[in-house]
């Protein structure tokens, strides 16, 4: 077959074919893969509210409801029940202030304030470094602790957690998004 | 040129990364661990087998004036299709990887492969020697990544037989460029040979 020639008619027409069948294939996939998509979505989520919250028997995702931080912007509660009393609050909570921005945690509290665990769903904090957030032996010091008495400040700030070694800012992040959750919860956002 | 040379040139010959030198941007900000190294470089072969296919199918159809905007079309579905694949199956995987799938598209390997090879070739050249590049690339970021884990993070696979912190500086992009320019300097070395 002879090398088409670059008269603008060819031009334009094999351009709108190439697009053409390109967005009928992207279409294809879209459709294939959009149920798994949801699915693998929806999986994480629930998947971080039983880790931060005793075992439950309803489904909070269901129950999930907004609650304005009064910073003129809203976090999702997650209610946990067992045969109908709650149990605990799995907040879907975040930060601005982390080493790479945006930082999305999933916070269990109990129904007095206490957090219970804490899950990492996103943070784009240096590796090797921030990302340690996400290991038990930084985490885990806020178990059990309630921020009423506990105050969420790391200890250069004058506080009691022990912040990362070499990521203060990521640990004062993670604080500020904890912070976040409670405050929110402690306004009215328990049912 | 045989079937063969056009699949092996990839590994060593004309090794995208460690000889031609293309695509490093993803090259060095992905291999912070060898899955995330070869999950990219997996990622990449695929898109680059389908567009060299592809490209080297319509090479003839192709006006010449049009020809990069067309290659651009096809590569970016190729590279859509890989990330919504992606998120639907390996969902761990692709959050790692994050902003680099998308950015497949401008990977110079991919382009520079359809322009240099594809729109010249046969499609069952184009096909190996997509193939060949790519493997070719994921051994390359394979080689990267397991290096910078074992001393950066003291594990392998995430599967940690170090104890302690390791050398951070090689999880950081300065170390990054190390790996890369001292494995450059290893394979021109045993090339002169």
């Amino acid at each position: 077959m002879a090398k088409t020639e670059s008269t603008f008619k060819n031009m334009v027409l094999s351009l709108t074919l190439i697009a053409l069948g390109s967005s009928a294939g992207l279409g294809f996939v879209y459709e294939m893969t959009k149920e798994p998509i949801a699915l693998s979505v929806l999986n994480k989520k629930l998947n971080a509210i039983r880790e931060v919250v005793p075992e439950f028997d309803n489904n909070p995702n269901e129950e999930m409801y907004k609650m304005s931080t009064g910073e003129g912007d809203s976090l999702e509660i997650y209610p946990a029940r067992k045969n109908g009393e709650i149990i605990g609050y799995a907040v879907n909570t975040y930060t601005n202030e982390g080493f790479g921005g945006y930082i999305n945690l999933m916070a269990g509290f109990k129904p007095d304030g206490t957090i219970i665990n804490i899950s990492v769903l996103q943070q784009k904090e240096t590796p090797g470094l921030g990302t340690k957030m996400s290991d038990p032996g930084f985490k885990d010091q806020f178990m059990e602790k309630n921020p009423a008495e506990f105050s969420l400040k790391v200890i250069k700030d004058g506080g009691p957690v022990d912040a990362i070694t070499a990521a203060t800012i990521s640990s004062r992040a993670f604080c500020d998004a904890i912070g976040r959750a409670y405050n929110t919860l402690q306004k009215g956002g328990q049912k | 040129m045989n079937q063969l040379q056009n699949f092996t040139k990839g590994f060593f010959r004309e090794n995208p990364i460690l000889v031609l030198v293309l695509g490093t941007c993803p090259t060095l900000a992905t291999t912070t661990s060898a899955l995330n190294g070869m999950g990219m470089g997996v990622a990449t072969t695929f898109v680059l087998i389908g567009s060299n296919a592809v490209i080297s199918l319509l090479s003839n159809v192709i006006p010449d004036k049009v020809r990069i905007p067309a290659f651009i079309v096809i590569i970016a579905s190729f590279v859509t299709i890989v990330d919504l694949l992606m998120q639907a199956f390996v969902p761990g995987l692709y959050e790692t990887l994050g902003i680099f799938i998308p950015l497949i598209v401008v990977n110079c390997i991919v382009l520079g492969r359809a322009e240099a090879f594809a729109s010249k070739n046969s499609v069952l050249s184009s096909f190996f020697d997509g193939l060949g590049m790519g493997l070719g690339f994921t051994m390359a970021l394979g080689i990267m990544g397991a290096f910078r884990e074992i001393v950066g993070s003291g594990s392998i696979f995430g599967y940690k037989f170090i104890p302690g912190d390791g050398i951070l500086v090689f999880i950081l992009a300065p170390g990054a460029f190390w790996v890369l320019g001292y494995l450059i300097a290893l394979i021109n070395r045993l090339k002169r040979t």
